[in-house]
């Protein structure tokens, strides 16, 4: 069931971050690769800062620095510089510049600044420099993010090249997640190409040096050959096939696409690990089965305490839907579904999430701040919320009701690279947040102090 | 082979005592440099961001609101409306079409929802680029409103942090003027420039109170709208964070000529010396202010300096970095370290004025790094250059320092631990306690190299 929200003109306290930073954090998990973000300076030092305070790791965007006259001349000349610079002080191996809001506008247009670049500069030896269009005045971070990764894709991947591999485009999700998909492919004997890879370099290790570039992301070789792939795994129901890099490289390679929910949840990794059964011609394996019986377990083991319990989602559109999925099949009541997206698919995925379980879909909203959310919370008596940090005061605190935190940002927990979502673990990892945070609240409430729940 | 600096970067650095400082500074950062510099903007929102019963409009599209909501640490005594994040959220049509008429009624809606005392419209970059007359929108909600309305002129392109500084002091001033000063005593300040982080701006009044001076308005940290409006009547600003401020007091200066003093609370030496100076100020209207001024810092310090002792013998000797917003607080800050028997080799500000560099210049230790508008390789180099222990900046230094192995206290507007007056110089040198002296650096693989070579060394020797 689709809500249209009041329609309120101003927005308070957004659910959804910029273009820009979506297309930063792709980049991000390339192998070598310095995100560049074609603007203001504040831009990418805002954004360094919320980043950061997520992931606790050096998060380095280099910025061209417009000023005033770049404005009314055009940014071209600083762009050009900006990426020497970085040249001389990263030796990055691919440099992903994205526009921003400002550039934008003035109509600088960046593709054509890259390729003026690279024929100025051709007698050095030049990064793989990639170029995405992420005007902030439209979409979330999440068109960024997707739009930077199709991006690479399409400038990147060169003439098919058969290769074993297969491309997994996973949206955005933990550095943890990242792990485990790639054990889980692993566990499955099959090579695996991850787009973008940022469980090392936004979650490294501590070394004897500072590293001008962290180690680790996908590297370039194994992007150019995503053509030759036998087949591309992609998350994201709210995710259009036109708009993803699995959907172009299923147009224009022929590369086969299975097209999946974020994996949350029984029946979301049920989904997954059939289209690798189908992929590889393997059984699941063994310790994954295994998993799977752990989680079935504890959804019986903690089924009582969550019965009918209502819960708040709210968050990027395709962690909802997933996030929604996993709710609903443990028995809390998913009474509203939000999100500051806008791709105007949220509610059909999360009709089609619910569908097999009995009971009410849940509210939806799309393209809502939390003050709609709280507006429509308050009316909808949840007993938890879930989502990033952001919904802490004015939706949890202000309800008097848990938060479970996931996604991003977690800026007032620690452990946030690795918190768990995806695969069976990641189910098992939630729900055991989910029944001790319900444990905890009636706990707290009760005068009598219980020991044994 | 990377340059760690590069070329266009080098007069930007200089190592005090190797000759006459002449650090190029308030220029524009180097594209492609990764500056720690913000924009004009967050200049702006940050100086104005604590005034508590306002309601501040960011006029663009999304981001630029939602990184800055609820970042500072800026505790109000009362109302919180300066904790939510308000937008126009501009949109592509809006970009097309002017965003004035979605400005007029984000403007109307939120008003009557929340009864601000006034409503401060940030103006973005693309507000600058798309022509929307600001000022305009401004005069006729006010009209409509029947509160102030005031345009601030912050396109994040338009300069560096310090013209964001400059746009917020503009912006303020509209407002100081208009209220009614009857009543105020004639031995009383106003508070610029300090942000009431983790609720230092309490620690200073309190002490201001003991000296008996009235505090009419606190601008920048708790502030009120009401407050601003009669600050006039107060007879002397004392401006800290002096580029935040600084103009603000100059344009009260010219125009009410009320006087100011740069003052600091960080640091023992400074913050005695700005209460000691405000006395000064008021000793001719009352004699007594000066002894009760001697009594209350001897008060202090005897709560505070058997403790500072005990924390000196595990630091002596400890060398620190210092990389802050603005350079006033850098000078504090050296001085503060040597109270704890440590030494600043590192010291940097973002937005600092060739008259700071020079004082900096002439209070380090020879050798001292001394840096405008660094980046974090460059930090990352002199930290290893010169072995710290500690780094002192913002949550955007944080995991450079912790990548080296190193201590880290965070002097920025996020921090929850109280720094300012004599209780804040204690909780410093706690908060350097902590970090330097936890057991984990020596499983940090670039320490334990370190100390392993120390340790040979005191074996040949």
């Amino acid at each position: 069931m689709l809500t249209k929200p009041h329609a309120y003109v101003s927005t308070t306290n957004a659910c959804k971050l910029c273009r820009p930073l979506g297309a930063a954090l792709a980049f991000k998990g390339i192998e070598g690769a310095v995100a560049f973000l074609h603007g203001s300076q504040g831009c990418a030092t805002y954004m360094r800062r919320y980043i950061i305070s997520h992931f606790r790791e050096p998060v380095d965007i280099a910025s061209s620095s417009l000023g005033e006259k770049e404005a009314v001349y055009g940014g071209g000349p600083n762009l050009k510089k900006g990426i020497l610079n970085v040249m001389k002080k990263y030796r990055p191996a691919v440099v992903g510049v994205a526009t921003t809001c400002l550039t934008e506008t003035i109509g600088d247009d960046a593709d054509r600044l890259v390729r003026e670049f690279k024929a100025e500069f051709a007698d050095l030896d030049l990064p793989e420099v990639v170029s995405v269009s992420t005007p902030a005045f439209g979409g979330s971070h999440m068109e960024g993010f997707h739009a930077a990764i199709r991006a690479v894709t399409e400038q990147v991947v060169t003439e098919p090249e058969p290769t074993t591999a297969v491309n997994l485009f996973p949206g955005f999700v933990s550095p943890e997640d990242l792990r485990h998909l790639k054990e889980i492919c692993e566990d499955f004997k099959l090579a695996v190409t991850i787009l973008p890879d940022y469980s090392d370099t936004l979650d490294g290790p501590t070394l004897e040096d500072y590293r001008e570039i962290p180690e680790g992301g996908t590297p370039l070789p194994a992007i150019r050959r995503m053509a030759g792939a036998p087949a591309s795994i992609e998350f994201g129901r709210t995710l259009r096939p036109e708009r993803s890099a699995g959907g172009l490289l299923q147009t224009r390679h022929g590369v086969r696409l299975f097209s999946l929910g974020l994996p949350i949840g029984l029946r979301e990794t049920d989904a997954l690990f059939t289209a690798l059964e189908e992929i590889t011609g393997r059984p699941t394996p063994r310790r994954h089965a295994l998993e799977r019986g752990r989680l079935l377990d504890a959804y019986v083991d903690g089924h009582k305490y969550l019965s009918g319990k209502r819960a708040v989602i709210y968050g990027e559109e395709d962690l909802v839907a997933g996030l929604t999925a996993f709710l609903s099949e443990i028995g809390v009541k998913p009474v509203l579904a939000a999100s500051g997206g806008s791709s105007g698919r949220l509610s059909h995925s999360i009709a089609s999430v619910c569908g097999s379980i009995p009971g009410e879909a849940p509210e939806v909203l799309e393209d809502v701040d939390f003050h709609d959310i709280v507006e429509h919370a308050r009316g909808l008596a949840p007993d938890l919320v879930i989502g990033n940090s952001k919904g802490y005061r004015v939706l949890a605190r202000e309800l008097g009701i848990p938060l479970i935190r996931v996604g991003f940002p977690v800026h007032d927990r620690f452990g946030a690279q690795r918190l768990r979502h995806l695969g069976y673990r990641g189910a098992l990892a939630l729900f055991d947040a989910v029944v001790n945070a319900v444990l905890e609240k009636s706990q707290d409430d009760s005068a009598v102090g219980y020991g044994y729940l | 082979m990377s340059t760690t600096i590069l070329e266009e970067r080098k007069s930007q650095i200089h190592r005090a005592g190797a000759g006459p400082i002449d650090l190029a500074c308030n220029r524009e950062s180097l594209a492609g440099a990764v500056s720690q510099r913000a924009c004009v903007f967050c200049g702006s929102r940050v100086v104005l961001y604590p005034i508590a019963d306002a309601l501040h409009l960011v006029h663009g599209p999304i981001g630029c609101a939602a990184y800055t909501w609820d970042i500072r640490g800026a505790l109000s005594s009362g109302p919180e409306l300066h904790r939510l994040s308000f937008s126009t959220d501009l949109r592509e049509r809006d970009v097309i079409f002017g965003g004035e008429r979605k400005l007029a009624a984000a403007l109307e809606e939120l008003v009557q929802r929340h009864r601000p005392k006034a409503a401060f419209v940030y103006s973005t970059c693309i507000v600058g680029l798309i022509g929307d007359d600001l000022k305009a929108v401004c005069r006729a909600a006010a009209a409509r409103t029947g509160i102030p309305v005031i345009a601030v002129q912050s396109e994040g392109f338009k300069g560096n942090k310090r013209a964001g500084y400059l746009a917020a002091c503009k912006a303020m001033f509209e407002l100081v003027g208009t209220g009614d000063t009857a009543g105020i005593d004639p031995a009383s300040v106003n508070i610029f420039g300090d942000f009431n982080l983790a609720g230092e701006t309490w620690i200073i009044r309190d002490y201001l109170r003991r000296m008996g001076v009235e505090v009419v308005a606190n601008v920048t940290g708790d502030g009120r709208v009401d407050d601003i409006r009669r600050c006039h009547g107060a007879a002397l600003n004392l401006v800290q964070c002096s580029g935040a401020t600084l103009e603000l007091a100059r344009m009260m200066q010219e125009k009410y000529g009320t006087s100011y003093l740069r003052v600091s609370y960080v640091g023992i030496e400074d913050m005695a010396d700005s209460l000691y100076r405000t006395a000064e100020f008021f000793q001719n209207s009352d004699p007594g202010i000066l002894v009760r001024t001697q009594a209350l810092v001897r008060s202090e310090l005897v709560k505070i300096l058997p403790e500072l002792s005990r924390l000196r013998r595990d630091l002596e000797g400890r060398k620190a970095a210092v990389y802050v917003g603005g350079a006033f607080k850098a000078f504090s800050l050296i001085k503060a370290f040597r109270h704890l028997g440590m030494q600043v080799a590192i010291v940097g500000s973002q937005t600092g004025t060739p008259e700071d560099y020079e004082e900096l210049a002439a209070i380090s230790d020879p050798g001292t790094i001394i840096v405008d508008d660094a980046n974090p390789l460059e930090l990352s180099e002199f930290i290893k250059e010169k072995g710290v222990d500690i780094f002192v900046g913002g949550i955007k230094e944080r995991p450079i320092a912790y990548k080296l192995g190193i201590g880290f206290c965070d002097h920025n507007h996020e921090r929850k631990i109280a720094m300012e007056g004599f209780v804040g110089m204690l909780n410093f040198g706690l908060e350097v306690h902590r970090s330097v002296t936890s057991p984990v650096w020596r499983f940090m693989p670039r320490r334990a190299a370190d100390s392993a070579d120390r340790s040979k060394e005191v074996e040949a020797c």
